[in-house]
């Protein structure tokens, strides 16, 4: 499913879509109806990488809502962001069991190294750095994840070579 | 609630037994003939008596690489020409996360641990072709390094009672025949037959199965609210909304049996009279709505789902709705509105979702756990199931067991149990040998409970009474290295932040239990303040909405209750004795312990050690930024954070190894 839809959106940091209209896609699909609100966010959030002041205006429309109501539907679920995301998606967990065992460390260590942290994205683009509860694989903490891989039993150590490979090509 | 007609429909059901029983003796054969013909007979199967290699594709092993594992399997066989007779299956999560990959191999039940590609030919020629094991990635024993080869023999297996877990490691989520050879649906089968909604509710609520989502109400008596709540359309949801930080038993669960639930929650839409459901589990959990979807379009083509199942007359169709990540939508209520398409924001309750709930229907709601149950109780009778555990609590609950501990993963264990039994006989006791502080239990609603409880047995009212609770069944176990004022300032953090904001005491309050703990943290607190915090905490826990917020002090106050001294500590002696509060810190080298192995040079991001090769280093305070990476490095306790420890090391030059361990709670 994923597979489809990345064929048609570019992955770049505008988040520009490619080829079709995957919003028009996604409205035509829906029956419209209230219910369906935060499964046709989650879609357009999917296929255009945010939710842009635009997308919330069509979604509105065709749902017969107002832009309002949708946008507090929106920013009230954590999943949902409003800018375009950077090119890597490094997001750091930092529940419990990854909190005793050195997630704040693996945070700042990240801080440390793009200078930016949670919920920000380095200025050139390349990185967006999230912290999130839990992955729910906390028997491999600490866990941190790159574009979707997950990478466990990380420590300073590891983490630095892990950005350094990235940053190095 | 209309209560006579209620008696009605019971006393109609139950007037003509002679005419209902005809009936069944022609429904009963036709319903099970349904399900015999649902399982296609070629299909391959789990047995143990064969060559199987089962390879573990939960999440955690995914994370540790058991792709590039399954490849290395396939083409060893396909070299060996062994394709045909060795069966290659990749089965949901086997619970012993920490030691991912893994491959179990029958039929001899041989677990091999933390494999990699190029351990794969040895393995194939030791234990396949052969009669041998491969003992690199056996499990050894911590205390006595005596590998272990069987699974079945493994502490962390053989102490454990899997009864929801029974399939997990064994059947393939991905074949509906593999769950149905397994006498899979038979329990559904058996429930339609009998035709008798009122006395399968009698048969779960004389289970004494209660809720495993975290408030543990008596699920036969959740399903009969709901059953004799007025109106035509009803609703069943299974809340997989597992949101706890540290807890991933439901995960699991959905992963490797995503049939068991699917069967529970069609016997509990039989049981109330709904044709409708949900399942609404977290968007994060990728793999799992990805084997329940797949699952639910299996069970829907075998007529296990949809119209008329298994020729019964009965309808029920199901939908998963993915939720949008926010911890409070656990909440019946907030769930509810967030099905709507609307803020997941709880409302008071009464009226009940079983009288008002979903777009205002009555709702059943059960966590993916419970209803993992059902089917059990459904073919083994009530009071077999309630044989296992104590007076208030029975069957079996699953730990997603933690932290700093030696063999971390998903543990059941029958009611009762202790904790000891859990974290040390079956987690293997602590890890690198550290000293036990605290196991929090029940995530941001639970408690922290000290070494003094161990012995405890853990059912839903021994936890509430000291203080913590059952929760989802997160049990994070914590060493010295852990500050429990930073741990209760973790979880209020978590809570404030996913606190809803309708009501005044949950948003308002828990922001200022996080100021003051961040405060004591610092070292900028008073004993003033600590008065404050527990009054604050009394007033969010009696005054807020729903769940979240009538618990959320619950971290603070357990912690409070047991380890107040580390709360005077930080205030009074400005002192973190786990040395984890960054700002009552100061790393020091021990010169006395120092052997100059320069591991700590090595990792330290700042530069801020230094010296010649087998020297005592010195540590420039200035450059230190506290990431403690060296104090993680250090093999020798050369490196402290407690100045009382490293003051007393410096007076005593050359007789360190003695005054490191009298600070206790140093890391190193």
């Amino acid at each position: 499913m994923t597979a489809a839809v990345a064929s048609t959106t570019c992955r770049c940091r505008s988040g520009e879509r490619v080829g079709d209209d995957p919003l028009a896609a996604i409205l035509a699909t829906c029956s419209g109806e209230r219910p369906e609100l935060v499964a046709v966010l989650q879609q357009a959030q999917d296929a255009l990488g945010y939710l842009s002041a635009d997308t919330i205006r069509r979604i509105a429309r065709r749902l017969r809502l107002s832009e309002s109501d949708v946008f507090g539907v929106a920013t009230f679920y954590a999943e949902f962001r409003f800018s375009p995301p950077g090119r890597h998606r490094l997001r750091v967990c930092l529940g419990t069991a990854c909190h005793v065992k050195g997630g704040v460390q693996m945070m700042q260590t990240i801080e440390r190294r793009l200078g930016v942290g949670a919920g920000e994205t380095t200025p050139d683009g390349e990185y967006e750095v999230e912290r999130v509860a839990c992955l729910g694989c906390c028997a491999l903490a600490p866990v941190i994840t790159l574009d979707d891989q997950i990478h466990g039993q990380m420590n300073v150590i590891e983490l630095q070579k892990l950005l350094d490979e990235r940053t190095g090509d | 609630m209309s209560a006579p007609a209620t008696e009605q429909v019971q006393h109609g059901r139950r007037a003509s037994p002679r005419r209902l029983a005809g009936e069944r003796s022609e429904r009963a054969p036709r319903i099970f003939a349904a399900l015999t013909a649902a399982r296609d007979p070629d299909a391959p199967i789990a047995d143990d008596t064969r060559t199987e290699v089962r390879l573990c594709a939960g999440s955690a092993c995914h994370a540790s690489g058991r792709l590039a594992v399954r490849a290395a399997f396939e083409e060893e066989l396909a070299a060996r020409g062994l394709t045909d007779t060795v069966r290659v299956v990749e089965t949901g999560c086997h619970g012993f996360c920490e030691r991912g990959p893994i491959v179990v191999l029958w039929p001899r039940g041989l677990f091999y641990g933390h494999v990699e590609p190029a351990d794969v030919p040895r393995i194939v020629a030791a234990s396949i072709v052969g009669d041998d094991v491969y003992k690199k990635r056996l499990y050894k024993d911590p205390q006595t390094r005596q590998a272990i080869a069987r699974a079945a023999d493994i502490p962390f297996y053989s102490e454990q009672e899997r009864l929801v877990l029974a399939l997990n490691g064994r059947i393939d989520p991905y074949s509906i025949d593999d769950y149905l050879a397994h006498d899979g649906y038979r329990s559904l089968a058996a429930v339609l037959a009998d035709d008798d909604p009122d006395a399968l509710i009698e048969t779960l609520t004389a289970s004494g199965l209660r809720g495993r989502g975290g408030a543990g109400f008596l699920t036969g008596r959740k399903w009969r609210f709901a059953r004799d709540a007025p109106g035509d359309v009803k609703y069943v949801i299974c809340n997989a909304d597992e949101g706890d930080p540290g807890a991933f038993m439901d995960r699991s669960v959905l992963e490797a049996n995503p049939h068991v639930v699917l069967e529970g929650l069609i016997i509990a839409a039989f049981a109330i009279g709904a044709h409708e459901g949900y399942v609404y589990v977290r968007h994060e959990y990728q793999f799992a709505v990805e084997r329940l979807r797949w699952a639910l379009d299996r069970a829907r083509e075998r007529r296990l789902l949809g119209r008329d199942i298994l020729g019964s007359g009965f309808d029920f169709s199901v939908q998963i709705d993915q939720g949008a990540g926010a911890f409070v939508c656990g909440e019946e209520t907030a769930l509810i509105a967030s099905i709507e398409g609307r803020r997941g924001m709880p409302r008071v309750r009464p009226p009940y979702p079983a009288v008002q709930g979903l777009f205002g229907k009555p709702t059943n709601i059960n966590n993916v756990e419970t209803l993992a149950n059902v089917p059990r109780i459904v073919a083994e009778g009530s009071e077999a199931y309630a044989a296992r555990g104590t007076k208030t609590s029975k069957g079996t609950k699953i730990f997603s067991l933690t932290g700093r501990v030696a063999n971390g993963g998903l543990v059941e264990v029958p009611m009762g149990a202790t904790l000891r039994q859990v974290i040390f006989d079956i987690g293997g006791g602590m890890l690198r040998g550290r000293t036990f502080k605290a196991v929090q239990l029940g995530g941001p609603s639970g408690g922290c409970l000290p070494e003094a409880l161990l012995d405890e047995p853990i059912d839903y009212e021994s936890l509430k009474a000291a203080g913590s609770m059952m929760g989802s069944g997160g049990m994070v176990v914590l060493d010295d290295t852990t500050c429990m004022v930073d741990f209760a300032r973790f979880f209020l953090t978590f809570t404030a932040e996913e606190s809803c904001g309708k009501c005044v005491p949950c948003r308002v309050g828990t922001a200022h239990m996080v100021d003051i703990l961040d405060a004591i943290c610092k070292g900028e607190a008073d004993m003033a303040d600590l008065e404050k915090l527990e009054r604050l905490a009394h007033t969010v826990k009696e005054n807020s909405l729903c769940g979240l917020g009538q618990t959320a002090p619950n971290p603070v106050l357990s912690s409070l209750r047991y380890f107040r001294d580390e709360f005077e500590e930080h205030i009074r002696d400005r002192r973190c004795r786990a040395a984890v509060c960054s700002e009552l810190v100061e790393f020091h080298i021990i010169p006395g312990n120092c052997v100059g192995c320069l591991r700590c040079v090595a990792v330290c991001p700042t530069g801020a050690i230094s010296g010649p090769r087998a020297e005592p280093q010195s540590l420039d305070a200035s450059k230190c930024i506290k990431c403690r990476s060296c104090v993680e490095a250090c093999r020798y306790n050369a490196i402290s954070g407690d100045a009382i420890v490293a003051e007393t090391a410096d007076t005593t030059p050359g007789g360190a190894g003695s005054t490191v361990t009298t600070g206790g709670g140093d890391a190193h």
